[in-house]
């Protein structure tokens, strides 16, 4: 495999889990349970459309076939995607989407710590930047998932089956392939095992303090990082890519 | 039990060396929260350095039916006005 081959694979992985997740979280907008809730989950979604634009750009340049941000992300197909199963899940109950959001961001976070001591310059600046606001989204998908952990019966029940519901889909997160080696051994992102020590751990102080419990490990998902997506992917891109798709080029 | 999470004041602090202002209210079940709220509700434009949130029933206020009372005999005040002093020269504008 060509040097940028695995990077472009790379800066696709990252920069598609933020735009399917962006998206998923903007699907919130005018349906939060609270006034405040709906502006927060808009934030957090506009922050990582944000990231989006960064990372699928530098992937559009080390492509060099001149695909910018917005072509990866309106004319690709969901075969082309290289998110995360976890990201496209469906958002469920208030609690689903916040036992989504916790994983992923728990994850997201140790990544971009990590990867903003790259030996690449531009992703080391564009994670120094990201790293920023989502340790924020880590911050408050945590205080949630503590909150509806411990608070009613019922809270407490949704709370649960949000992270059971959603386990099996935390594995891929940190499954390495030849892409993921070559990455850690050009010193460009971390080891993923690594990276799931600090998950675990903080996975767990924060449930505990939750009063809820994780499932054990076991059997996980996998398939999303090499394009092999379950069936909501495919409606994710039918309403995020409609307008490029049935009027191509438009713009306002 | 009570569903409405309670009512908070929002006041935030815009820049080093200037004093917390009143900018809102909003919903959040505990402080912590109502702190997180305030800071996607209000500092969105880059508005503050720093949050303060407290609940909306700990405040004491005065009455508004007693405003009369209570405000107007310093209207006819005027000697509180620091204005009867000579300032010298040399102290420039203060």
């Amino acid at each position: 495999m060509a040097d940028h081959d695995a990077l472009f694979e790379y800066l696709l992985r990252v920069g598609d889990n933020c735009l399917i997740l962006g998206h998923r979280l903007s699907e919130w907008c005018g349906h939060a349970p609270a006034l405040e809730e709906d502006l927060a989950l808009s934030n957090v979604a506009l922050d990582l459309i944000g990231q989006t634009q960064l990372w699928l750009g530098f992937a559009g340049d080390v492509e060099g076939r001149g695909r910018d941000a917005d072509k990866l992300a309106y004319l690709r197909d969901a075969g082309e995607f290289r998110n995360v199963l976890l990201v496209e899940q469906p958002n469920g109950d208030f609690a689903q989407t916040l036992a989504r959001q916790f994983y992923f961001d728990a994850w997201h976070y140790l990544l971009l710590r990590e990867l903003a001591g790259s030996r690449d310059g531009r992703i080391a600046e564009i994670a120094a930047k990201a790293v920023k606001e989502v340790r924020y989204h880590l911050e408050r998908s945590r205080e949630w998932v503590i909150r509806l952990g411990d608070g009613t019966e019922e809270s407490h029940r949704r709370m649960q089956d949000g992270l059971d519901d959603l386990w099996t889909y935390t594995g891929e997160l940190f499954e390495v392939d030849d892409i993921e080696r070559e990455i850690v051994a050009r010193g460009i992102g971390p080891d993923p095992s690594v990276l799931r020590e600090h998950w675990l751990e903080l996975a767990h102080a924060t449930v505990r303090e939750a009063t809820l419990t994780l499932p054990q490990p076991g059997w996980m998902q996998r398939g999303g990082k090499r394009g092999v997506h379950t069936e909501h992917l495919g409606f994710v891109l039918a309403e995020l890519q409609f307008l490029q798709r049935a009027y191509p080029s438009a713009t306002w | 039990m009570k569903k409405e999470w309670p009512l908070w004041e929002v006041f935030i602090r815009s820049q080093h060396g200037l004093a917390h202002r009143h900018v809102g209210s909003l919903h959040a079940p505990d402080a912590e929260m109502a702190i997180l709220n305030a800071r996607d509700v209000y500092t969105r434009r880059n508005e503050g350095v720093s949050i303060w949130v407290v609940r909306a029933s700990d405040i004491a206020a005065s009455s508004p039916g007693e405003k009369g009372p209570f405000f107007d005999p310093a209207n006819s005040k005027v000697y509180r006005h620091p204005t009867f002093y000579d300032i010298p020269e040399e102290l420039g504008h203060m």
